[in-house]
């Protein structure tokens, strides 16, 4: 396996992550926010998630970045209130460690693909199998979401449209 | 507060690429059963180009009066995707299980796919609307309360 495309790939994700956080501007942040989203689309369509990919395009680095933006207009784009202070010599040395741990059990995960792994023995070879004559829908990925999964959706939709509620509760203004 | 945009070039383009956008959230909407995409990306990108249409001619322009007008279908996604799992329920079967869909003359298969299809166009509904509210609750003051105070 070469590691030509990924590695950089990877190196642009750490490189935004740690801009938007470390960046006092806000502005800047949300638009450093919105590139790290395309470069984690990225990593996402090389992994095969394609629709994945076309929804981290679009929400994280379309929406976002313009519901941000919206809100920075209504305060104070600068961030005074930032004192950078020294990190705690427990999170310099617990946090290096908790990373090795992470690394050490992640050499224990099935790898990427691999047909036998439990992921890809339970449920996925029946939908795969059936979804064409059962649904007709060649994109196994909507017919999982919209058929199989269909009650999840409804839940998250509700999720969306309460989020919509509370934000007009909450927020919108009248001018009296 | 967003008040139109004075460039000709911003307004050009936006009313050039606006009606593009659109096009291509409904043909995301109904080839997502082929392809890439589906209902949550199609709301997603409607939203966004009415949004855009917000910013570029300003609110009380008539992309906004539209947009105005489509916060009152808040809801409307919702009770369409959940409509049509109670018409499964009519039609004999389980809550969303499309194949007990009532429509004379289609295998169930078929009567799947049409299940999905409405239910895509039910969360982009849900989807753009929710988009377009959030902004106005981000960014616009109503004025409808009493002005004579």
């Amino acid at each position: 396996m070469t590691y030509s495309f990924e590695l950089p790939l990877l190196a642009l994700l750490m490189i935004t992550a740690a801009g938007a956080i470390l960046v006092k501007d806000l502005i800047s942040a949300a638009f450093i926010l919105g590139s790290y989203s395309f470069f984690l689309a990225l990593v996402w369509a090389w992994l095969g998630a394609v629709d994945l990919a076309f929804v981290e395009a679009v929400v994280g680095a379309g929406l976002a970045t313009v519901f941000f933006l919206l809100t920075l207009f209504q305060t104070d784009p600068k961030d005074h209130s930032i004192r950078r202070t020294a990190p705690p010599w427990a999170a310099l040395l617990g946090l290096p460690a908790l990373g090795l741990l992470l690394l050490y059990a992640a050499d224990d995960l099935p790898e990427f693909g691999d047909p036998a792994s439990p992921a890809n023995v339970h449920v996925s070879p029946v939908y795969l199998e059936n979804s064409l004559q059962e649904t007709r829908t060649p994109n196994v990925v909507t017919s999982i979401i919209m058929d199989y999964r269909g009650f999840d959706t409804l839940i998250e939709t509700a999720v969306v449209f309460t989020a919509g509620i509370a934000c007009a509760a909450l927020l919108r203004k009248t001018r009296s | 507060m967003i008040r139109a945009h004075d460039s000709v070039i911003v307004r050009t383009l936006g009313s050039l690429v606006i009606p593009l956008v659109q096009l291509y959230a409904v043909y995301i909407l109904f080839f997502g059963q082929y392809s890439p995409g589906g209902g949550f990306v199609a709301g997603v990108i409607l939203g966004a180009s009415l949004i855009f249409a917000i910013l570029v001619f300003g609110p009380e322009g008539p992309p906004g009066a539209l947009a105005k007008k489509v916060l009152h279908g808040d809801g409307l996604g919702l009770i369409v995707f959940a409509g049509v799992g109670g018409l499964c329920l009519i039609g004999g079967g389980e809550f969303l299980n499309y194949a007990n869909l009532e429509v004379p003359g289609l295998e169930p298969s078929a009567r799947r796919s049409l299940g999905i299809v409405l239910t895509q166009i039910g969360v982009a509904v849900d989807i753009a609307v929710t988009a377009v509210s959030i902004v106005f609750s981000l960014a616009f003051v109503d004025h409808e309360e009493d002005s004579h105070v």
